[in-house]
């Protein structure tokens, strides 16, 4: 029988401000076990009268990074994603439980080639798959496919513009500014052709994003020629909060 | 005592009744979809579904068969361990007690399996006496293909990862054989209210 996972209190060291919607918590986790790339944990917070909410977050930091990171959008109805990314600053502490989640991972021993397809926040898990592909040096052909709103949305923007390690392509579906040489429409078929590798290469693919766009993204991956089995999906809906 | 959150001071819903949301959960009015892979589609000419394994002989019914049985319509929560529950839901469907009636088994546990692989596993006393069904129907129309249509099982005192999407074969079996989730982290049972979402809980 495995052991509880336990809750823990974490301390929050850093906050991130990513985009106008989304920030990164970098926390300090005493006693944290180590998780994979593409995991998540639960997050709970605690008011005076003892009222409790939890939600889930994907963990953004590689395995390799000594303090965990999550990267919370605001979704303007919610609960906790307000508070998370607008209330807490450097010293709050909460409670996580985890790392939790055991299919939607990679590991560098597992090789690639890697096809990361992101829409939106979907991109954190990937981006713990692309930073400890990086922290590894691993020599495993990854690819990223990103789409977002507008390029204020990107999430680690300066970081993606910066890897080396893995080829990242983007997709902008709500204007782009000017200059912009990347797509501006929404990932489709050749799209996903254009950035490969070819379904032959047996690739490892994973898609995070808006349920949406997770069914649109699996069905064109389907389409081309990808085994059913080789492609993750993780959703998340408006729902959360 | 926990942790307090300074400044948090959450959302309470006036309009939920606390009693019925299970510990660690809250209440949704959308309908989110997880799953671990591409969504399956089966033409209803295509799908059957069988009771196998550790039976005297297996059983199939094709769709036409499946809708000629009993149907029930019935209403209950859902909860979902990514902490979402749903109130009221309303599904129609055909009740396991009527398939499992037509096949003879000393088995204590099944496995569904599904159109993409998907498998869970389920002790037979979790799924007889009027506690789960083979649902083709939500909120009175065909049930979406990302939600597990053409139809998939539910177990709705349960967390809906054993609620398996686009399940085809029920294979009863003698031991206990962990499934998907349930291999990689998840509890084996699963019941909300005791909160048995992690291996350990």
């Amino acid at each position: 029988m495995a052991p509880r996972i336990a809750w823990r209190v974490a301390t929050v060291r850093a906050v991130v401000e990513e985009t106008p919607h989304a920030r990164s918590l970098v926390f300090e986790v005493p006693g944290w076990p180590g998780h994979r790339a593409g995991q998540h944990v639960d997050v709970r917070l605690t008011a005076e009268d003892g009222y409790q909410a939890e939600r889930s977050y994907s963990i953004a930091s590689a395995p390799e990074d000594p303090d965990v990171v999550l990267t919370v959008e605001r979704i303007d109805d919610g609960e906790v994603s307000p508070y998370l990314t607008e209330e807490v600053r450097a010293g709050d502490q909460l409670e996580l439980r985890g790392p939790i989640g055991g299919h939607f991972t990679w590991r560098a021993e597992q090789g690639g080639p890697l096809l990361l397809v992101g829409g939106g926040s979907g991109l954190v898990p990937l981006m713990a798959m692309l930073r400890h592909h990086a922290a590894r040096g691993s020599d495993a052909d990854a690819r990223l496919l990103l789409s977002a709103g507008r390029e204020e949305d990107v999430l680690y923007r300066d970081e993606l513009g910066r890897l080396e390690s893995a080829a990242v392509h983007i997709t902008l579906t709500r204007g782009a500014p000017p200059g912009w040489t990347g797509w501006t429409r929404r990932v489709d078929a050749e799209m996903l052709r254009a950035v490969g590798p070819a379904p032959s290469a047996a690739v490892r693919a994973f898609v995070c994003g808006p349920t949406p766009f997770v069914e649109a993204a699996a069905d064109h991956m389907l389409a081309l020629g990808h085994a059913p089995a080789a492609i993750h999906t993780e959703r998340f809906g408006p729902t959360g909060g | 005592m926990p942790l307090i959150s300074r400044g948090f001071g959450g959302r309470r819903r006036r309009d939920v009744d606390p009693a019925r949301v299970p510990p660690g959960q809250y209440v949704v009015d959308d309908f989110p979809v997880l799953s671990a892979g591409p969504t399956p589609r089966t033409s209803i000419a295509d799908w059957s579904l069988t009771i196998e394994g550790a039976v005297d002989a297996p059983r199939t019914w094709s769709w036409d068969q499946l809708q000629a049985l009993p149907q029930e319509t019935f209403t209950t929560d859902i909860h979902c361990v990514t902490k979402w529950s749903k109130f009221d839901t309303t599904w129609a469907g055909v009740s396991l007690d009527v398939l499992l009636d037509e096949v003879s088994t000393e088995a204590a546990y099944l496995t569904a399996w599904c159109d993409g692989d998907y498998t869970t596993n389920l002790a037979l006393e979790d799924v007889t006496d009027g506690r789960a069904w083979i649902a083709h129907t939500f909120d009175g129309t065909p049930l979406d293909p990302e939600h597990g249509g053409p139809a998939r099982l539910l177990v709705p005192h349960l967390y809906l990862w054993k609620s398996a999407k686009w399940v085809r074969r029920l294979i009863l079996t003698e031991d206990d054989e962990p499934g998907f989730w349930e291999s990689v982290g998840y509890h084996n049972h699963g019941d909300p209210w005791r909160e048995e979402r992690y291996w350990g809980d």
